[in-house]
């Protein structure tokens, strides 16, 4: 790999605490995320994907320390983001932004645009008061909102134009890496391919890395370059986006991606079709997460957690962790 | 398909929201016929009146919504015709639904026994146990493990999917000739649809009912309906058989839904995105409601709504495009 | 529900211990020499020495919480100094009269108060709900021993239909459970209301609808249940102010209860039975908690989460 490591995840947990019993004790952990390791390199867009209750968002927020780790280290331009102290991790905030699934659920209804986004230059203090509003407007310029709806409030936009508010306040402080939680999820699809558009085109405009949180396939596949699938806390398979959807190693990947409905109404296909629920991350299942739902479960599954591992005959880069995938798709190679 | 006769025709329906600021009209002369044992899909994004008509059907609109017109022919009866007291034995009797969000849908105070069997009380005046023992029938039926435990539980100990197969039971209690399915997986996760979505179909071939899907996604078309209808701000802008609508979709608005879906076949860097956004309903564009989105519109389509017009057999668009008139491509791109 | 209802028993026996803390501080909290204000401002040195020694005021406050505390385990609470019969004596007769009172008038407080809110709720915005939404907020504006002495003069007086004082007979109770309740049914009926109007646009309420049920069992069955949730918790807030409105009722309608005992004894500086008052006062309001909890609980499957 050529490419600049922007960001190192090693073992990261993030447990919540449930509360019980006579004294309010902690009586157990959600296990959130349960020690995930991942690179992102910069200007590509990785993509962490799963169903609800995979802890996909968790990591996001664990990353950017909007939730405090319970474990693990996050490594930013190979700089341990845990020994940071507060004023050092403000500074590095800028760099590092977020957009959420609906932007305006943390944005003060009583604020214009233009001044939500004065305020985020503000608290950074990188541009000169005199210049912040013309600033301002040369953000909203950039994704794609008017002049004239600079002074209007969050409630007066539709969907796409919160989100296009969201991305500009992203933006204001020059990040370099942008987490995209579920950024376009709530989105009707002719609005969201318009997000989805200006967020490939910011993404060379200004060289920005994507870590893209989503529970939809379809859309992952067009954005992203690499794809982790997360299941129950846990890293199920890291791949680059071709060999994922073509070349999965991962029963539960092929699962997932068999479940999505496709467009050819007379090609009725074969369906993986997954039964039971998600198991609890509370109490997750011994061994491999997902041997309560996978069809080739074996009794080494239901004993021995895999490990994320690479294959001879795999492109470099494409970890999967189940014990059996050369028997299940070793002969399948194409 | 037309040959066959269609379980529910819904004939120009119109229903409207009275606010504040005057008439909202979400549902703008509808019509359309369900056919008998088959699942007719109406597809459309947010807004467009998809749930609103679903609603009216059942006439179970929220304040201040009521339909000002229209007719919704059931078993050669005008449904907009009867009394509250003869719509209540319709409603979970001949004609039920389920809606989006499992999670709230049920009632939180109530067992999943008690929320099923009440069905089979009031429209089949069963005793409590008989009730009972017909609930846990319709769990096992709907695929819920260990039903009998189920039956006693509260829904928060539920998972979405298997509040969803409730939903469905609940609905199906009575065998109605009609399910209507508002969004049914939407909150669901993907491998979950996929096993509500079997299971509907499955239901429909043993108990040979009739579905409404609503929905905004396409590919769940794709995989349930035969007949698809397309809304946009209250209208139907199109109306075919599945199959060829996917394969040749004849409004801009249908088509432009394709292209900006992104696509696993074809490596396109950029969506081919509809400009703009839907416009309110409480102010129109005065032509075609497409027209301001719409990169074919012409002079005539900014002045005059089109006709939903017959092209073809059993296929109907909206469009000028289509008209003796028009003088541009007859061509709409689509990437199919 | 068993080991939560045993749970929340125990949690309330530090909240007593308190109760009785505060209640045995109060003779020390005032200002003064309580020995000499019992006896009299005028009282020679011996009598004030006497009731000093009879109050064991003389005695280290240890010792005295521990002899308080002592007594009120074998139900002693100590003597009147007044009339000189013990302080449970004293109550005894009074107690049931007030816990009628305050039973009668939160029992109508809740019927008023439920109906008027579920009506208002289902014909939201019409001419019934603001006419009953303005009569409720007259309801809790007005000070109840001002309706007390309103309803005596145009009920008792001018109209002569029922008597304007004591306790003892259904017709004299009217008047001071009317008094009383009003305040509560208020509350409850502007509280339901609002309760009502957020379940009625649950999606539930909509599946019920949809399941084909008659409106009044929609509302009823499943909207109302919903509904009382929170209706509970101000249920239990509104029986504190019920027993310290009996204070005022009994005065203005003369019946010999607690609220009316312990004016009397305040005014005596009787503090041995002002302390027996407050403490069986607050043990009520306690144990009416307890069982709001309960109930709350019991409503609230969704509680049993966690």
């Amino acid at each position: 790999m050529s490419k600049k490591e922007l960001l190192r995840v090693e073992d990261l947990k993030l447990y919540f605490p449930i509360k019980g019993g006579f004294l309010g004790r902690t009586v157990n952990h959600v296990k959130a995320v349960d020690g995930i390791s991942f690179s992102v390199f910069e200007g590509e867009t990785v993509s962490l994907v799963g169903e609800s209750g995979c802890g996909k968002s968790t990591a996001g927020r664990a990353i950017l320390r909007l939730e405090k780790p319970t474990g693990g280290e996050v490594y930013y331009e190979d700089l341990n983001m845990n020994s940071l102290n507060k004023q050092e991790l403000r500074t590095l905030r800028k760099d590092l932004q977020i957009i959420f699934q609906d932007p305006f659920a943390s944005i003060n209804p009583r604020q214009t645009v233009v001044q939500v986004l004065e305020e985020a230059l503000l608290i950074q203090n990188i541009v000169p008061r005199r210049q912040r509003r013309e600033r301002a407007l040369e953000l909203l310029d950039t994704v794609g909102l008017k002049e004239h709806q600079a002074d209007r409030y969050p409630h007066e936009f539709s969907g796409g134009q919160r989100q296009r508010i969201g991305i500009a306040r992203a933006l204001s402080l020059n990040p370099k890496l942008i987490v995209c939680d579920e950024a376009v999820s709530a989105l009707d699809v002719s609005i969201r391919a318009q997000i989805l558009n200006l967020l490939k085109r910011l993404q060379k405009e200004f060289q920005l890395t994507y870590l893209f949180i989503s529970h939809d396939l379809g859309v992952v596949r067009h954005i992203s370059d690499r794809v982790i699938v997360m299941y129950l806390g846990r890293i199920m398979e890291v791949a680059d986006k071709k060999s994922l959807f073509e070349k999965s190693r991962h029963p539960y990947t092929r699962a997932l991606l068999s479940a999505i409905p496709v467009l050819k109404p007379s090609q009725k296909r074969e369906r993986i079709v997954l039964t039971g629920d998600v198991p609890s991350s509370i109490n997750p299942p011994v061994g491999c997460r997902f041997h309560t739902r996978c069809s080739y479960v074996q009794d080494l599954c239901r004993a021995e957690e895999p490990e994320l591992r690479l294959t001879g005959d795999m492109k470099e880069g494409h970890v999967a962790a189940c014990h059996y995938f050369e028997e299940l798709y070793g002969d399948k190679v194409g | 398909m037309s040959s066959v006769e269609p379980i529910l025709q819904i004939k120009d329906l119109r229903t409207s929201f009275f606010t504040d600021a005057g008439e909202v009209k979400a549902v703008d002369g509808v019509t359309l016929d369900v056919p008998k044992g088959g699942t007719l899909g109406v597809v459309g994004e947010s807004g467009c009146g998809k749930s609103v008509m679903a609603l009216s059907i059942l006439q179970l609109l929220d304040q201040p919504g009521k339909i000002v017109g229209g007719e919704i022919i059931f078993n050669h009866e005008d449904l907009l015709q009867k009394s509250e007291k003869e719509m209540r034995y319709i409603r979970g009797n001949n004609i039920s639904m389920i809606f989006q969000e499992p999670m709230t849908s049920l009632n939180p105070v109530y067992t999943i026994g008690e929320q099923i069997s009440e069905s089979y009380r009031i429209h089949q005046n069963m005793g409590k146990k008989e009730a009972y023992k017909k609930s846990l029938e319709m769990l096992k039926l709907v695929g819920i493990a260990s039903p009998e435990k189920r039956l006693h539980q509260y829904p928060y100990e539920l998972s979405g999917g298997m509040r969803q197969r409730v939903m469905i039971a609940m609905a199906l209690a009575c065998r109605p000739d009609l399910l209507i399915a508002d969004e049914p997986t939407t909150a669901l996760d993907v491998t979950v649809q996929a096993q509500i979505l079997e299971l509907i179909r499955e239901l429909q071939a043993k108990l040979g009912m009739s579905v409404i899907t609503i929905t905004h996604d396409l590919g769940i078309v794709a995989e349930t309906c035969c007949r698809v209808a397309v809304m946009y701000c209250g209208i139907i802008v199109e109306e075919a058989d599945t199959e060829e609508l996917f394969e040749n979709p004849k409004h801009p608005y249908t088509a432009g839904l394709f292209n900006s879906l992104p696509r696993h076949d074809l490596e396109k860097e950029e969506l081919e995105a509809i400009d703009g956004s839907v416009p309110s309903l409480a102010d129109m564009p005065p032509g075609c409601r497409f027209s301001p989105r719409c990169r074919y519109a012409e002079e005539i389509c900014l002045q005059q709504n089109p006709e939903l017009t017959p092209l073809g057999p059993g296929r109907m668009v909206r469009c000028w495009i289509y008209s003796d008139g028009w003088k541009g491509t007859k061509e709409v791109a689509h990437y199919v | 529900m068993l080991q939560f209802i045993v749970r929340r028993f125990f949690q309330t026996i530090p909240v007593i211990l308190g109760v009785t803390l505060l209640v045995f501080s109060l003779i020390h909290l005032i200002p003064g020499d309580p020995a000499q204000i019992m006896a009299g401002e005028a009282a020679p040195e011996a009598t004030v020495e006497a009731m000093r020694e009879r109050l064991g005021l003389n005695d280290p406050l240890h010792v005295q919480y521990g002899r308080y505390m002592g007594n009120l385990l074998q139900g002693d609470l100590g003597q009147s100094v007044r009339s000189s019969r013990s302080v449970v004596e004293e109550i005894q007769p009074r107690i049931m009269i007030t816990i009628r009172l305050a039973l009668y008038s939160m029992i109508l407080s809740i019927i008023l108060g439920l109906i008027a809110g579920v009506v208002s709720a289902v014909r939201r915005y019409g001419i019934l709900d603001a006419t009953l939404m303005l009569t409720a907020l007259f309801g809790f504006s007005m000070p109840n021993f001002w309706l007390g002495l309103m309803l005596i003069k145009l009920v008792s007086i001018d109209l002569a239909l029922l008597p304007p004082s004591g306790w003892g007979t259904w017709q004299q109770a009217i008047l001071p459970v009317i008094t009383l309740g009003t305040g509560g049914a208020a509350i409850i009926a502007r509280m339901t209301r609002s309760s009502m109007l957020d379940v009625i646009n649950q999606d539930y309420i909509r599946t019920a609808r949809a399941k084909g049920l008659k409106e009044r069992m929609v509302i009823y069955k499943h909207g109302l249940k919903n509904a009382l949730i929170p209706v509970v918790t101000v249920v239990g807030i509104e029986m504190g102010m019920l027993l310290s409105g009996t204070v005022l009722a009994e005065t203005v309608f003369a019946v010999n209860g607690m609220g009316r005992l312990a004016i009397d004894a305040i005014r005596a500086r009787d503090f041995p039975l002002v302390q027996g008052i407050v403490l069986i006062f607050a043990l009520i309001f306690v144990g009416v908690n307890l069982v709001v909890d309960i109930s709350y609980r019991y409503l609230n499957k969704r509680i049993e989460l966690n």
